[in-house]
């Protein structure tokens, strides 16, 4: 077995979570690097749509920004922004919300707006963008960040795009049409929806990772299923694919893929 | 039926003080050289529209141009923050920018309703999402068919627009290609739309459904080859990721930056000479 960094398990965990006919909304960053090798990988036919407008983009290089002209050279068609908007994500069309962000929560709600106080940002990160809506309107969404204190915060200071809000059934309340998170991938491991609470436990632990580095980089009380998997070790093919993925993109941009 | 201008012209002309201004292009198309011509020319007040704010606010921001910014994801792509914007908002340098924040899919739909002659957008949004209460704009109507909550905005009604496009033919009719953003809505949406363009041709050749804005929907066409640097000209050129990470070190320091400003937009004439002197830097520095 070849030896593979935390990262590398992050991307290729979060690839698999992705099904061959699923239509994906795809965030720029780490979600787009991990749709990409589930295309380049198990699935093949899965539909990317970026929300500059490329409906089936299949670029052989990740882009730096949402809007390279690779998605639009190597998509099946390109529409206006407004439309990818209103008629393919509100319209109900897609399967996959796939995000990435700045500091998530137990619940899975998400803060890409500000540390500290709106109005006095201790740190103003970059906002929105598609994120609030991908989160109501896609089926079913994915989250994929690196686990730190930082990041999984016990409150967070802005809630930019809701997960499963205060938990519960608090999302059907607020009438989103969604089902909400049902994963966040990180480097350590993965957590799921607990049934009821929706509260976010780990599912499973990536090989070699101990339940005190969970408990240790996670700004609540994390909470383990009764049954914890041990994530399968990234195959040699979805290794190769991934390397030569982000060699490919390094020599096109002489830089890695862009965060939004 | 447009006016094919220079862009000095164009921008003395449609752009005043205190106007609400969009220059969009998602990423792609991003009409930097009539940002330069804005600062050139010392427009202050002005309430800066434009999904993502990118490089191009960043600059007009940093050089005192703008009052408020009305936005939905404001980093610099693939590279990390945009520092004169987070600088006006978290230290009010140069001076304080009122901001007004929403989401990609709300702005997207307030300048379709723009362009639609409507005075809001509706959309099914920020249920659950903190950003209504800091943006009072953003609230809500009940359908009147099924008594449904859904998000009202107001529209995206721009004094100017300023788009960049791949070509135009002599009457000023303007054919966009590629990634296509928001621009069309948001020139519609706009009392006054220049558009500046790559090359200005004899026919257009515009395969039958292509993006195409008709003379007489425009004020002012202007040849700007390169005008869209750092972004891309889908067709023409690709994207300066060089410069978009050379920005970041220039736009963390105030004095690196207004130095720069005063060199690159303030020491030259127009878009043309600017592109030549960034051309004689990187190629001294490599």
């Amino acid at each position: 077995m070849t030896a593979y960094t935390t990262s590398e398990m992050m991307t290729v965990a979060a690839a698999r979570r992705l099904g061959n006919s699923d239509v994906t909304f795809v965030g720029i960053g780490l979600p787009s690097k991990a749709a990409n090798l589930a295309r380049l990988t198990h699935a093949p036919d899965v539909t990317l749509i970026y929300e500059s407008g490329p409906i089936g983009a299949k670029p052989s290089v990740l882009p730096l920004s949402i809007g390279d002209g690779e998605l639009a050279e190597t998509a099946d068609t390109v529409v206006p922004t407004g439309e990818i908007f209103r008629y393919w994500l509100q319209g109900g069309r897609i399967d996959v919300g796939f995000l990435g962000a700045a500091q998530v929560d137990k619940y899975g709600n998400i803060n890409t707006t500000v540390i500290g106080d709106y109005r006095q940002p201790k740190v103003r990160l970059p906002g929105a963008g598609g994120a609030p809506e991908i989160a109501g309107s896609a089926k079913k969404v994915l989250i994929i960040l690196k686990q730190s204190h930082r990041t999984f915060v016990d409150r967070l200071a802005f809630v930019t795009s809701v997960g499963h809000g205060e938990g519960g059934d608090h999302r059907q309340r607020l009438g989103l049409p969604g089902a909400g998170p049902v994963a966040i991938i990180t480097d350590l491991c993965i957590m799921e929806p607990e049934a009821g609470t929706n509260e976010f436990v780990v599912t499973a632990l990536h090989p070699g990772i101990a339940r005190e580095q969970v408990i240790e980089n996670t700004g609540w009380p994390i909470r383990f299923a009764d049954q914890v998997d041990v994530t399968k070790e990234p195959s040699e093919a979805e290794l190769v694919a991934l390397r030569d993925l982000e060699a490919r993109t390094a020599a096109a941009h002489g830089q890695q893929g862009g965060e939004e | 039926m447009a006016e094919i201008l220079s862009l000095s012209e164009a921008i003395h002309r449609f752009v005043n003080d205190g106007d609400t201004v969009a220059l969009e292009g998602f990423t792609h198309l991003i009409p930097t050289a009539a940002a330069h011509e804005i600062i050139r020319q010392g427009r202050k007040d002005l309430t800066l529209v434009r999904m993502t704010p990118d490089l191009v606010y960043d600059l007009l921001i940093g050089a005192g141009c703008a009052r408020k910014l009305i936005f939905s994801w404001g980093g610099n792509p693939g590279v990390g923050s945009l520092h004169r914007l987070r600088d006006a908002v978290e230290k009010g340098w140069p001076h304080a920018l009122e901001i007004e924040e929403h989401s990609h899919a709300d702005l997207a739909n307030a300048y379709v309703a723009g362009a639609s002659g409507l005075p809001f957008a509706v959309l099914r949004a920020y249920a659950g999402s903190d950003l209504p209460k800091v943006n009072p704009l953003i609230r809500t109507v009940k359908c009147p068919f099924t008594g449904e909550q859904l998000a009202a905005v107001p529209s995206v009604r721009p004094d100017v627009t300023v788009i960049h496009a791949q070509k135009a033919d002599r009457k000023g009719n303007v054919l966009i290609q590629g990634i296509l953003g928001v621009q069309k809505e948001a020139a519609l949406a706009a009392r006054r739309a220049i558009v500046t363009v790559e090359e200005v041709v004899d026919n257009l050749n515009a395969p039958m459904n292509a993006c195409v804005l008709p003379s007489w929907a425009l004020g002012a066409v202007c040849l700007v080859p390169g005008g869209a640097h750092p972004s891309y000209a889908h067709g023409y050129y690709e994207r300066d990721n060089r410069f978009y990470q050379d920005w970041d070190p220039i736009a963390r320091d105030r004095e690196r930056f207004l130095a720069w400003v005063d060199t690159h937009i303030h020491g030259t004439r127009d878009f043309a000479e600017f592109k030549a002197k960034l051309a004689a830097q990187q190629e001294a520095e490599q």
